[in-house]
């Protein structure tokens, strides 16, 4: 009964305790958590953006970036707020300096869909999978790491990255594809298939997922049905941001995606115009809307780009183009019309090129919600027809030759009529000449003569001296490494065209090498051909929203035009997979043959044979051998006579017996020691 | 003596004859080595193997050119010394001219010169044929073969074969190999002891398969050339003495003994002599290799890119031998069981010869040279001009030969076939590897029988010389 009141005293006093040290905790703690929310301000950040673009041919590019920072590792431990702790936890282990891996479904059109713009350049990516990787760790671990990280990622991806791992898949370029950097792997997976179960741990990095915001737009069946979808990952470390960068881990997504808009034919139709741009609205494209930001972003921008080509047109249209377009009036007044009022229009700085300058429209999604969701539509009022800016020089691969023994790979630049401007660079930057780097890995079974490269300019053979500066060539070797080639190329400015051949003998496989449809043929992946004399920058005025906004910065880049090939498909010669047993048997049968048949000849003593045939004429006893051999002892003693036979086979099953015996013992000797 | 006048202008005569065909035949090459882009012989599977092919040659001497060792890669596999000698020669380029024109007329020449010397061995073999025949006493047999000079039919089917035309023009390496194997018989024949080490040293520099024909050498260096077995000589030396001894001469009794004892004694000092030139050439060829690959990776990469390719057939491209197929079907679980076993192979017949046939070195070199060319791991036709060439050296020998006509049409039927097969395996895409195979297997039997056929022949022959000599001294004793 005296307990009671005990208790409830002892509550409140508990309580007093509780409180006073959560003052207390509060009191030490609150300047260490007001400095983790600076420190978290300027550091782990995530930024989503999106950008449109119509394109030429009827379609929209959509390109989403997403971009995570985080810093570097050791300053706020194992854990991260927003940046996905798989990604740091591979920088960490693997020690890579820099990343990047894409999967790609379709071929990038560069003469339809431009090849001289930052997305063409650095987001136009061959089919399958590509993986590159630039590691910190001594050169004679550099192959051992790959090896690691290669698992990790099919790991991380669901998708058969691992197949890199093997020496024949991978190369190390020296120069010509990254430059300046050592240390470097470089893969392809040509003919990997990329899906949703690539698509989604690839989400799962993100802080919203596809859940809310930007990404949520990512209707899979949409992405899934377009022309060209990739899905890169780059990844890039500074440990100590020697170069004024500040240090730490910085993970850019990109999606890009051409999309065809359901075609909603405006009320206006232009008789015989078939060029009618369709008109489209986010709705449409994705079958989603935006509905808000994702919280966690930073920033969350949508922005619609009209290249070059398309904004000149479009001046032109408005009868000589009256004033700015940037102007308040254009985005509704000339040809097409938005749905959606832009926060701010940009034009572009950089006005060397005579096309006239790019204009973005930048859309905030801050003001959106789920009430009112965010729906961009574009509506064309006339038909417009523009081209892209294509890449100095078109670059296009194929085969020639039949049949499967040899053939030869042709690479041919044809010169897309280069416009006064880039011409103009040319010219100044290198003395007349015109460069172009070839980097080309081939697989070991496409043995390449390299002895046999030629080249023609303008249609005409040329010297190979006169046009390679540079050239790196490692052979590949059989079933160890792949052929590697890597060129500069100097060309006239006024070059029309140009080809490169090198002819190939077609390898013959062991059964076990041919992929399950043998018959489909071999890939050889893209050779990747840049233009470091070109370079992609699209420079918007130095707004303070730009500078903060990632993929702005990036466009603004400078980096050499680059463009992949397409991907050869090489078929080769298949064995029978069927007769194994046959080929063996059969070659051993040709063997026994020729080694019986010479013993037999070299054995043979045919004095005796006839000696043997004659006493056998002598006799008629039907037993042969044993018993003539029997009767020359018996003829040699004649008085063992009636025991002989019987002595002999005794005598016989004795040795009989003996070397069963002695096979026996062999035979538990083995056993014994080696069994 | 009128006899002895018509035999010598028919001798003439044929003689003339001779060199008409050997210019006939170098003009054919030059016709076919003018033809357009080669008759496309270059790229033969049965012409050029990946150690034989020029091709790879010259992909080897524009690596070396571009400072890279040749062996980068897994095109070339020949010697160093063949790239720094044909290598510049495939680059040089004349206007007006085919492409490889240096090296085809480089190829003509060895094939000239291996001509020449098959001609001389095959006098040399003729002569040494019927002075052992003469000391046995049994020259009518060889009466009706008099005007069949063997050496001269050798080298005219050699340089008349369309096997050793097509490596030559096709631009293959085996001419050059075929012509040291060929100085390396000829110097043992004339018993030039530095010719045939140097001949022996650099045919197994080039294609390592002729390092067994150390033994041959050996055999003609110790007891000269092919000759009837020794019994034979000795049973002669004591009938003779023992018809001598009714006379009670004994010193001509001696002289018998030793004449006959003579040509069994192994010498020892050729071979030793042998032994000493190989080293000092091997040395020689070595260390001109390690000056040539210095600068790359040395001996040992040299020696695992020409000898471990020959050794491990890791290339698996069809040629006209079974063992690309075999390797590409087989399990891997088992390839280095049955890279022993077809490699012993070849070793294991090596002694069982060299015993049966030790007296007739000559032949026994013939027969190693067929059994490599056809168990060898990449085989091209080059190699069967070759043995097909020595072949025709023992025509008094091999006369009464059976299936000859049989195997004549196999290697025709064969060489028509093969390029069928090929050509709708891998350029129509209608047939398939088996196709091709099966004529590969068709050819590796043929040789086969050509060779039990030969070796069998050889020793009926050598019974019969047995069967006549005895006969003869029965007849001189009774």
């Amino acid at each position: 009964m005296s307990i009671r009141p005990i208790d409830a005293m002892a509550i409140p006093l508990k309580s007093a305790h509780f409180l006073i040290f959560l003052l207390l905790v509060s009191n030490i703690f609150t300047p260490i958590i007001s400095l983790g929310s600076t420190i978290d301000q300027e550091r782990e950040e995530f930024y989503e953006e999106l950008l449109l673009r119509p394109l030429p041919d009827r379609k929209v590019l959509a390109h989403f970036h997403f971009q995570s920072t985080a810093p570097s590792s050791n300053s706020n431990g194992r854990h991260h707020h927003l940046f996905p702790k798989a990604i740091s936890q591979l920088v960490q282990k693997f020690q890579i300096k820099e990343m990047e891996l894409s999967f790609t479904q379709g071929r990038w059109n560069y003469e339809l869909w431009g090849g001289f713009d930052p997305i063409s350049s650095s987001n136009a990516k061959p089919p399958g999978v590509e993986l590159w990787a630039v590691f910190d760790v001594p050169q004679d671990q550099v192959d051992a790491t790959w090896k690691n990280l290669t698992h990790t990622l099919s790991g991380l991806f669901c998708a058969s990255i691992n197949f890199l791992e093997s020496s024949t898949m991978y190369s190390a370029p020296q120069w010509s594809f990254r430059p300046a950097t050592g240390n470097i792997r470089y893969g392809m997976l040509p003919r990997e298939a990329v899906c949703t179960e690539n698509l989604t741990p690839w989400l799962k990095l993100l802080p919203c997922r596809d859940k809310d915001g930007l990404s949520a737009l990512m209707d899979r069946p949409s992405i899934y049905k377009s022309f060209y979808h990739s899905q890169r990952l780059h990844l890039t470390s500074n440990k100590s941001g020697p170069e004024g960068m500040n240090p730490g881990i910085i993970l850019e997504q990109t999606l890009t995606v051409v999309l065809q808009p359901n075609s909603q034919r405006t009320s206006v139709t232009y008789s015989g115009e078939k060029n009618v741009q369709p008109s489209w609205s986010l709705s449409s494209i994705f079958g989603r809307k935006v509905s808000g930001r994702c919280v966690l972003a930073k920033s969350s921008n949508v922005y619609l780009q009209l290249e070059r080509g398309l904004v000149a047109e479009l001046k032109k249209n408005k009868n000589n183009g009256v004033g700015n377009i940037a102007s308040e009036g254009f985005w509704s007044g000339t040809g097409f019309e938005l749905s959606v009022r832009p926060d701010k229009v940009f034009e572009e700085e950089n006005s060397s090129h005579r096309r006239g300058s790019s204009v973005l429209f930048e859309f905030s999604i801050d003001k959106y919600s789920d009430s009112q969701p965010f729906d961009l539509g574009l509506k064309w009022k006339f038909p417009v027809t523009w081209s892209s800016e294509p890449a100095p020089l078109h670059a296009s691969r194929f085969l020639m030759g039949s049949g499967n023994e040899r053939g030869a790979i042709a690479i041919l630049l044809k010169s897309a009529d280069l416009n006064d401007a880039s011409l103009g660079t040319c010219s100044s930057s290198n003395g007349y000449k015109f460069r172009v780097d070839v980097f080309q890995v081939v697989p070991w079974y496409v043995k390449v003569y390299y002895h046999t490269l030629q080249l023609f300019v303008n249609g005409q053979p040329k010297a190979v001296g006169d046009v390679i500066e540079t050239i790196h060539v490692s052979p590949s070797k059989d079933k160890i490494s792949p052929g590697v080639m890597e060129m500069v190329l100097q060309f006239p400015c006024d070059v029309k065209s140009a080809a490169l051949t090198l002819e190939f003998d077609k390898g013959f496989l062991h059964i076990d090498e041919y992929p399950p449809d043998a018959n489909q043929g071999f890939d050889i992946p893209s050779a990747a051909i840049s233009f470091p004399n070109f370079y992609t920058s699209l420079l918007f005025p130095g707004n303070c929203s730009v500078d903060k906004s990632p993929m702005l910065s990036k466009f603004q880049e400078k980096n050499p035009v680059l463009s992949y090939t397409e991907v050869l498909l090489v078929p080769l010669t298949t064995p029978d997979f069927s007769m194994p047993y046959n080929v063996i048997t059969i070659t051993c049968t040709v063997f026994a043959l020729y080694f019986g048949s010479l013993l037999n000849v070299l054995r043979r003593r045919v004095d005796e044979e006839e000696r043997l045939l004659k006493s056998k004429a002598g006799k008629t006893t039907p037993l042969s051998g044993l018993l003539s051999k029997l009767s020359a002892k018996l003829r040699g003693r004649p008085q063992e006579t009636p025991q002989s036979p019987s002595n002999s086979s005794s005598l016989i099953s004795s040795k009989l017996l003996l070397k069963v015996f002695l096979v026996a013992v062999l035979a538990v000797a083995w056993q014994y020691y080696f069994g | 003596m009128e006899k002895k006048e018509e035999n010598k202008r028919q001798r003439k005569k044929i003689r003339g004859g001779f060199w008409r065909w050997v210019i006939a035949s170098v003009i054919f090459r030059l016709i076919l080595i003018y033809f357009p882009q080669n008759l496309n012989l270059s790229s033969r599977p049965e012409v050029s193997t990946p150690l034989t092919s020029l091709r790879r040659l010259a992909e080897g001497y524009w690596l070396k050119q571009a400072s890279m060792s040749p062996y980068a890669g897994s095109m070339y596999h020949g010697s160093p010394l063949l790239l720094s000698v044909l290598g510049p020669l495939t680059v040089k380029r004349i206007e007006g001219q085919p492409d490889h024109v240096l090296c085809s007329l480089l190829f003509v020449i060895a094939d000239i010169m291996s001509a020449m010397l098959l001609r001389a061995t095959g006098w040399k073999l003729q002569v040494a044929y019927r002075e052992s025949l003469k000391a046995l006493d049994i020259i009518n047999i060889v009466e009706s073969s008099d005007i069949l000079a063997s050496g001269d039919i050798a080298a005219l089917v050699y340089l008349w074969n369309p096997f050793t035309i097509v490596a030559c023009v096709g631009l293959s390496t085996s001419p050059i190999e075929n012509l040291f194997i060929i100085l390396m018989l000829y110097g043992a024949c004339i018993r030039l002891v530095p010719l045939a080490a140097f001949g022996w040293v650099m045919a197994t520099h080039l294609s390592l398969y002729p390092a067994i024909l150390i033994i041959p050498v050996i055999l003609l260096m110790g007891y000269g050339l092919d000759a009837p077995p020794r019994k034979l000589f000795l049973l002669k030396g004591y009938c003779k003495i023992g018809d001598n001894n009714s006379g009670n001469i004994h010193c001509e009794q001696e002289e018998m003994i030793n004449r006959s004892k003579a040509q069994i004694i192994f010498s020892r000092r050729p071979v030793v002599l042998f032994f000493f030139w190989t080293t000092l050439w091997s040395v020689y060829v070595l260390v001109l290799c390690g000056i040539s690959v210095k600068q790359y990776s040395g001996l040992w990469e040299m020696f695992q890119r020409t000898y471990g390719f020959i050794l491990t057939v890791e290339d698996m491209s069809p040629n006209i031998g079974v063992l690309w197929y075999f390797f590409a079907e087989v399990f891997d679980f088992f390839r280095n069981f049955f890279l022993i076993v077809f490699h012993v192979n070849i070793l294991f017949m090596i002694l069982p010869l060299a015993i049966r046939l030790n007296h007739r070195p000559c032949f026994l070199a013939f027969v190693y040279i067929a059994i490599s060319s056809m168990l060898k791991s990449y085989p091209s036709v080059g190699d069967s001009a070759l043995y097909l060439g020595l072949l025709v050296l023992f025509l008094d020998e091999l006369a009464d030969m059976p299936f000859s006509f049989f195997i004549f049409c196999g290697y025709v039927g064969i060489s028509l076939l093969s390029p069928v097969m090929h050509n709708l395996w891998i350029w129509r895409g209608t047939g398939n590897a088996n196709f091709y195979f099966a004529t590969a297997i068709a050819y590796a039997c043929l040789q086969i029988i050509l060779l039990v056929e030969s070796v069998s022949a050889m020793l009926n022959h050598d019974r019969k010389l047995r069967k006549l000599s005895v006969a003869n001294l029965q007849d001189g004793k009774s």
